[in-house]
This record gives C-alpha cells, structure tokens and sequence, in this order.
C-alpha cells in the first residue's frame, strides 16, 4: 500500500484516496490541426513506459481532488518525491545511475546525494529512511 | 520425442518410471539461427513450434532470459473464449479457440482444455444491451454464444446470488458454451517439448542485452551469452516488451502494469463453468485441483514489480462475496502479480517494425492467454513469409497513426 504525500494537503495519506493518471508533463501540441497524423498519433497514444524512474500525475480524488505530480520508481515502487502540477521533477532517471554507481563503487560519503536528490518536496519519510539506510 | 500414451504409462510403470525421456534438450547456443525468438513464454514457444511445423523453418531459437512458462503464461487465471466483439479481434481469438479443441491431439500433451462454458455478467440495463450487441456479433461471426436472463443464470451457477436483493443485482449474461479454461503450464511445456522435437533450440537462461542493427536491419542480438545472428528476430515479451523495443530505438504504445490474481485453499466442485462480471470487476473459476481461481484487476499505476497491491485484491474479494456469499469464509491461498502490457485499444499489436527483420508480438494486456495456439500461428506465418498473416494484418503497430484502432475494452475481461 502506497503513503503518498500530497503536496496540496501537505500530509501523508493512503493508495486508496488516490488515483494514478498515467505519464506526466505531456505537452498537448499547440496548434492540432497543424499536426501530422505521426505527430497526432504519438501525442494520443505513445506513452514512456521505463523499467526505472517514471514521472506520472495522481489525482488525489477524495481528499482535495487536485493533480499532482509523482516520481517513483517502476520496480521498487519507490515514491522519489512528490510535487505541484506546474512544477519541474528534482529526481530523474541520471540521479538513479548516479546512485547506482556510488553503490557499485561502494562509496559511503553519499549524504549529499540522499539530501539533494531526496530532499525533494514532500519525499515520504518511509522512501527517505530507506535510501539513507540503503546509502549509510 | 518419445509419445505420451496409455500404453506407454503402462510400459514405463513396469519399470518403475525410471527411463522417462526429458522433455527437451538444454542446448548451447549456435553462432546463428534463421529465426530468433525473444521470450520463452506461451505465445513464443508457440510461434516456434508452428515455424518449424508449418514451414519447414527448423533452424529456431527461442531466448528466454528465466525458464520456459515463468512469466505471465504461469500467472494468469487460465480463460479461454473467443467472444470478442469487433470482425478483426473476433477472428484471431476464434482462429485461436480452433486450434485449442485439437491442441492436446496435436502436441501429445494433455493441456487440460476444458470447455465449460464462460458467463460473461450484466448488471446494468447498459450491460446487457452492450451483451445483446457483442453476442450478436459473435453470431454473425460464426462464434457461439448466447444471451441469458438472471434465471437462466441462476440454473447455471445456483450458487450465485441472482436475487434482487443482491447490492447489483444480475440482469443477465452472455453464454459461450464452447469457452472454458486449460492447464497454463502444460500449454507452455507441450509446445516446448514438440518445438524442441522438431529440432528448435531453446535457450534458458539467455537474456537479451540489445540488437545488432546495421542499416535498418536485423543482423542478430546481444545476450549475456553472447551475440547470436539472425536475419529474423521476433519479440515476444509481454511486459518487457517496451524495454527490449527501446534497445531497438522503437518506441511502443504500451504501458506496463501489475496484474494480480489468486487462488483459494482446495475445496469440493462446488462451481463448473467460468463468470466474469465486468461490472463489479471480479472472475472466478474453479481448478480441477479444487481451489479458486480468482481474476483481479489490473493495478491502475506502471508497473514491473511482478506483485499486485493490496486494495485491488480487497476490493476483488468484496466482488467476489458479494456475487457468491456462500464463499465468504474461504481462505486464499497464494496470491501473485504478473506484468500486462496494456494497450490504448485493448487489443495487441502483431507487426513489422522499422527495423526490417524485426517484428513484434505484444500488447496483449490482461488477456493473452486465450490467445496463445493462434497468436503463435500467425506470427510465426507472418515471420516465414516477411508478411503479416491475413489475421494479424489489422494488428499492425500503424494503427496508432492511422487511427484504426480495434476498440475491445467491452469485451476485453478486465477493465484497462
């Protein structure tokens, strides 16, 4: 079960008060008529769907009913971080190898890491604790 | 291939079971293959058994980075039924239906093909229009089927609530007498073994780490054993489907998600055909073993962690209960996810790619199983020719640009 911090209420709150709206920060083509049937049709229909990092749109739908944005990670369904509609992903797929390297590498001086890329606004407590337990 | 009979069990009984022959070869890999197959599952296994059968195309190799029927051919509620509601989904599933009445025959392998009818739900006034609509089309199709009322309902399943009393009462089902369910293992293991008989390599523990591509071209593809040519590569790999089309340079309309099912302690035959109920979304069988067998919902976030979330299985079971009361109190027994590759249109996409050479089988989303003798059929055709089989044609990747899509998400059996 998810604990998503909605960035609205600014509280933690359970999988169930929310609904998952698929990939985030899609721009809807300026002028469609204008639009190849290529262009159209990647647009409608062509969604990023990695195995890693995903930023995607939840809407918090019995609580304040707003979208918000959450980066989390599609295997370990890791909640990175949470934030406003509007507002720019802290966490993204090269902080991931960033981390993945400093454990390959067995680097233990990675404070500066959990804190930057987990700092990010609203970041659960449960997925903070778990990378600065995985990193120390 | 040494044959499964009566006789034989008799023969190998008499001396203690002891000289069985191994279901297949655990081959190394060759240098090149005419044709590769990326992923071990059901779809694959077959495509590789029919390109050897049916065209004489013997020198195949099927990658699969686990072990044969490990992915979602082993987690899935094991339905077969062709009641879909659109000419191009109809034919393929149909085209599938017909070689599941003769598969054990065929391979030499009891896949416990059981046609004991689907029940297709409705409770709305809504559903059962959209049932007299599907099962309509079914007939001008060719394929059976038939619309109940609640009472005929009822003396199907007398243990289901069909009263008025019920939160959503049922109104009515579709009927696909000739649908049913089969043994998923051993759907994957008979085609194994009768593609390794007639001479395809199949290769476990063989993942595929990327493509070699020159000029637009299939030249073979990289694996943690080595590089492995072929002019022909088809990738059949369900949820991982987007990931090995990224290390291609393709980009596919699918989205990867967790879909869960799971399965009740042993109980005595108390349910002998298959219901579904799209609308308060849950499904439910019966195993010759004894236990439920109960179809979830996808959950709605990406996924590929092979493991579903609890609310989707709460509100599953409440479903469940609330179609059967008498099954309130049954325990389950294991639960497990599996990864969907879900389509814009519910339906799956059999095409050629840019890459020329390549070709991808996938998008089957929550329901391939029932696919698995036809899906193989017509890629494997399409594979030998280097043209897309007459069925699989419409199920081209184009479709996402050209706007024919193959609307299915009213027949298809869970919502996505």
């Amino acid at each position: 079960m998810f604990h998503i911090y909605c960035p609205y209420c600014e509280e933690h709150r359970e999988e169930e008060e929310f609904h998952p709206k698929g990939q985030a920060h899609i721009a809807r083509p300026e002028d469609p008529d204008a639009c190849s049937d290529e262009a159209w049709g990647d647009y409608l229909f062509f969604r990023d769907n990695p195995r890693g990092i995903h930023h995607e749109m939840w809407l918090h739908a019995v609580g304040c009913r707003k979208f918000f944005n959450i980066t989390r990670h599609t295997v370990s369904y890791e909640i990175l971080e949470t934030y406003k509609m509007g507002e720019q992903p802290t966490v993204g797929a090269e902080h991931l190898a960033r981390e993945e390297k400093t454990a390959r590498e067995g680097k233990t001086d990675s404070v500066q890491v959990a804190e930057g890329g987990q700092q990010a606004v609203g970041a659960s407590d449960a997925a903070l604790a778990s990378v600065k337990g995985a990193q120390a | 291939m040494q044959r499964y009979s009566g006789f034989g069990l008799v023969k190998h009984a008499l001396r203690h079971h002891e000289d069985w022959q191994r279901q297949w070869r655990n081959p190394t890999p060759k240098p090149g293959y005419d044709v590769i197959i990326v992923g071990g599952g059901g779809h694959g296994l077959a495509t590789a058994y029919y390109l050897a059968k049916e065209h004489g195309i013997t020198n195949v190799a099927v990658l699969e980075k686990g072990w044969l029927g490990g992915g979602n051919t082993a987690r899935n509620t094991t339905i077969v039924r062709s009641n879909y509601l659109w000419d191009e989904s109809a034919a393929l599933y149909e085209h599938a239906m017909k070689h599941w009445e003769g598969l054990s025959q065929e391979l030499n392998y009891n896949v416990m093909f059981s046609q004991r009818g689907v029940l297709n739900l409705g409770h709305t006034l809504q559903d059962m229009r959209d049932i007299q609509r599907r099962v309509n089309a079914n007939r001008l199709n060719g394929i059976d089927g038939e619309v109940l009322d609640a009472e005929g309902v009822q003396s199907l399943v007398p243990i289901m609530d069909c009263s008025k009393r019920a939160r959503y009462p049922v109104m009515g089902a579709s009927w696909q007498p000739r649908a049913g369910v089969a043994r998923h293992d051993a759907v994957a293991w008979g085609y194994a073994r009768a593609a390794d008989a007639l001479g395809v390599d199949l290769l476990q523990n063989t993942e595929v780490t990327g493509f070699k591509i020159r000029d637009g071209r299939i030249l073979g593809v990289h694996t943690n054993r080595g590089d492995i040519e072929a002019k022909t590569v088809g990738c059949v790999t369900a949820g991982n489907s987007s990931v090995l089309a990224g290390m291609a340079g393709l980009n596919l309309p699918l989205e990867s998600h967790p879909l869960q099912a799971l399965v009740s302690e042993p109980l005595k035959p108390v349910l002998d055909t298959v219901v579904m109920s799209n609308h308060v979304h849950g499904y439910i069988s019966q195993s010759d073993k004894g236990d439920l067998v109960i179809g979830a919902g996808i959950d709605g976030y990406n996924g590929y962690g092979q493991r579903g979330s609890y609310p989707t299985v709460e509100h599953t079971l409440q479903a469940i209960v609330e179609m059967f009361p008498i099954f309130s109190r049954v325990r389950m027994n294991r639960q497990w996810g599996g990864i969907v590759d879900t389509c814009p249109d519910a339906c799956p996409i059999l095409s050629k790619t840019k890459v020329k050479g390549l070709y991808f089988n996938c998008g089957w989303g929550t329901g391939g199983f029932k696919a698995t003798p036809g899906s193989g059929h017509v890629f494997a055709a399409s594979l030998a020719k280097g043209e897309m089989h007459p069925i699989a044609a419409p199920f081209s990747i184009d479709r996402f640009h050209s706007g024919a899509l193959i609307d299915e998400h009213g027949a298809a059996g869970v919502a996505h």
